[in-house]
């Protein structure tokens, strides 16, 4: 059960609200897995997904999710619209209030602009990512991916590597899973870790081979170069060779330890191309298909009190 | 109001002498004719209330010309009036920027018409404010420019700044500097720290704002120029000036009063209102800011009045314009420091009057015999709520909104005229 119009990130969410669409989103993961219908559950839903940034893995995610729940699905055109003519974001939002819809779906690429949206609308909004700040839903399907693979998502050593400081994958995982009871560590150039990140309850190293000693999932970010201006690293391949993951390094992580990687990968920059491709050490492909379990739950959830899924 | 009035059972807040005492002030001719002596002229009984030179808020921005639809002549002057303010310092970066003596006379001329407090304009000292090549600065000191800066942008061609900064000693007029180095602020809307990383916001380094400071006034000591850093927010930079002004007596300082009652948390959710340029610092920076006021290495306070419409502040943090207004604050958020016992009533006033008078070498901003009759009388008590809507500036950019602040303004006077009265 979800007390709450919006999911805008991980830093609010309790043990127990996480533990809840983790739980549900296993269920849809089995219904998934074995062709169950569930297409009556959110009928007469109206879903808006409003991706002011290019998005693909996660806006067919949450298409699909949509979908199989038998939302209405309406993805708002952005290009060659209203916003490229001027419109201010709040005037967009109180325009598609006024249309009635019951759940937005947003991914924007300032921080913050998701909340801004949210105070205006009266519907529920899922937040698909805001510059830096948070990518909530991304956080709860790596940690259910953890908990199917691990068996357990508490009392965990957890690595997250490379472009801390751009990455809103990261700073969700971090409040995610240490409100989960996991104990982390972030590795990376000095220069891609924000300051202050210590205070976020984690462990701050810049040296790979250190941060990686005996840890139960290494999860592997992108190097988000769509936004960094300035020099943050020499070269690619200088990059992979102090941070990218490949076997040498990740024989310091436990025998049995999980590879993450949130996607789009850059294979030979932040991650060895065999190494992303291992099955028996990488979740990176299961982690997309958890991730449509995840977004099922967490539209399910949000809407429960909604007047149409009472009659 | 030009004929004698005598103030009396007034508490007299001299910031030159330092006092607080209480006596009567006798005004004639636009001018403070005589401290506690015999009564002349219509009395007014003051019953208690501070008697003090009129507030001198450097870095207005009035907005006119080109966006008047944020703030005009008329309605800054009315808030400032309402605010205790009796002179206006302004801030060049105007649409177009107050470059040239054309303009700056229209400037002059259009506060003269609508006005009802003294504006003291300083002029950009590089074409629109873009750092590369000098305005007309003698002409733009001959028309009235009190000072010159480049606005809320620094000048980042250190060759450039050192030219500029010579020509205006030349010329015996200081250079109000703001202390932001170009490269690690561009781009940034955020203090770099815990805060910044949370949030997920763009930030600059807090040293930039010393980096740029100890090059300024190593600058400004091979032009010899006066140089006025006009927001110290930092501890370190509150160290650094220290250190600066120890060693040079032509370098000052100030702060901005809303970096000595906001910090970073305040910011909260995303709070655009609290954007400001700098952005606001952590509350240890705050904390040791408001430790080192009552000493002397901060000269001045001011509001730094930067109207904002709703459209500009209703965006995404990273995106929303800088500023806060202030004229209507200013006083009473000093008051809150003085009721909080950071600093007294005459210390106050020297920052919020006396020292940026001096800077500008305006008499005003003192209670002396043969001064203007530039004056507030106001009760420093009475607390109050601020409405953003209640105030007089046509934005309503105020992070004071909701916030209890202190003091009620009764009368202000600029050259004995009455420009404000409460009412009561």
């Amino acid at each position: 059960m979800l007390n709450r119009k919006d999911l805008l990130g991980t830093s609010d969410l309790s043990k127990e609200e996480i533990l809840s669409i983790i739980d549900l989103a296993e269920r849809y993961s089995d219904d998934n897995n074995n062709h169950v219908n569930n297409t009556k559950i959110l009928t007469g839903i109206t879903q808006i997904n409003l991706f002011f940034e290019n998005s693909t893995r996660t806006q067919v995610s949450f298409e699909i999710a949509g979908t199989r729940l038998g939302t209405n699905i309406v993805n708002f055109p952005l290009k060659n619209s209203s916003q490229s003519k001027g419109e201010t974001l709040l005037d967009l939002a109180s325009t598609l209030n006024s249309m009635f819809p019951d759940i937005l779906i947003i991914r924007h690429p300032n921080s913050g602009a998701v909340q801004l949206i949210s105070e205006k609308v009266k519907c529920s909004v899922i937040n698909a990512g805001d510059g830096y700040h948070e990518h909530p839903t991304q956080a709860l399907l790596d940690a259910q991916t953890i908990r199917k693979r691990l068996g357990t998502i508490t009392g965990l050593k957890i690595a997250i590597c490379g472009d801390i400081a751009h990455s809103r994958v990261a700073r969700s995982n971090i409040f995610c899973l240490k409100t989960l009871g996991n104990q982390i560590t972030v590795i990376g150039p000095k220069n891609l870790i924000p300051k202050g990140v210590e205070t976020m309850g984690v462990e701050v190293t810049n040296n790979m081979f250190d941060g990686l000693q005996g840890v139960d999932v290494v999860m592997v970010l992108r190097l988000q170069k769509e936004r960094m201006n300035g020099s943050f690293f020499s070269s690619e391949r200088e990059y992979f060779h102090q941070y990218g993951l490949d076997e040498k390094k990740l024989k310091y992580a436990k025998p049995n330890a999980i590879i993450m990687h949130p996607g789009p990968m850059n294979r030979g920059i932040e991650i060895d191309g065999d190494l992303a491709d291992d099955i028996n050490r990488s979740v990176i492909t299961k982690q997309v298909e958890v991730g449509l379990a995840i977004r099922m739950a967490v539209l399910d959830l949000l809407t429960e009190n909604h007047p149409l899924r009472k009659k | 109001m030009t004929r004698a009035v005598t103030f009396i059972n007034a508490r007299l807040i001299d910031p030159v002498s330092l006092t607080d005492t209480f006596g009567s002030l006798t005004i004639e001719g636009g001018t403070i004719s005589r401290i506690n002596g015999l009564t002349k002229g219509a009395v007014i009984d003051c019953q208690k209330a501070c008697l003090a030179p009129g507030v001198v808020d450097l870095g207005v921005h009035i907005c006119e010309p080109g966006e008047r639809h944020k703030e005009s002549f008329r309605s800054a002057s009315l808030a400032a009036a309402s605010g205790g303010i009796t002179s206006m310092i302004t801030f060049p970066n105007t649409l177009p920027v107050i470059d040239n003596p054309e303009l700056l006379d229209f400037f002059i001329n259009r506060s003269k018409e609508s006005s009802k407090v003294k504006i003291l304009p300083t002029a950009a000292i590089t074409k629109n404010c873009d750092g590369k090549e000098l305005s007309e600065l003698g002409f733009l000191r001959d028309r009235g420019a009190v000072a010159f800066t480049n606005g809320l942008q620094g000048i980042q061609d250190s060759k450039i700044l050192l030219r500029a900064l010579s020509y205006a000693a030349s010329l015996d007029l200081p250079y109000i500097g703001h202390c932001q180095d170009y490269f690690l602020s561009r781009g940034s809307s955020a203090t770099s720290g815990p805060f910044a990383t949370r949030m997920g916001l763009p930030a600059e380094a807090i040293e930039s704002e010393k980096i740029c400071l100890d090059r300024d006034v190593a600058l400004a000591k091979i032009s010899d120029v006066h140089y006025h850093a006009s927001q110290i927010t930092s501890a370190m930079s509150l160290e650094a000036i220290k250190s600066h002004k120890s060693k040079r007596k032509n370098v000052t300082a100030g702060t901005s009063i809303h970096h000595l009652i906001f910090d970073e948390l305040d910011i909260e959710n995303y709070r655009t209102f609290f954007k400001l340029d700098p952005p606001l610092r952590s509350r240890h920076d705050k904390q040791m800011l408001l430790q080192g006021i009552n000493d002397e290495s901060i000269d001045t306070i001011s509001s730094f009045h930067l109207p904002q419409d709703e459209e500009s502040k209703r965006l995404p943090y990273e995106l929303a314009a800088t500023g806060a207004i202030g004229l209507q604050t200013l006083l009473p958020a000093g008051l809150k420091l003085v009721k909080e016992g950071y600093l007294d009533l005459p210390k106050l006033f020297a920052k919020i009057s006396l020292n940026p008078s001096k800077l500008v070498k305006s008499k005003s901003g003192n209670l002396s015999e043969g001064c203007p009759a530039d004056l507030v009388i106001f009760d420093p008590d009475i607390p109050f709520v601020v409405d953003r809507f209640s105030l007089l500036s046509k934005a309503k950019n105020t992070p004071f909104d909701g916030h209890k602040l202190y003091g009620k303004v009764m009368r202000t006077l600029v050259d004995g005229y009455e420009v404000y009265n409460c009412g009561d």
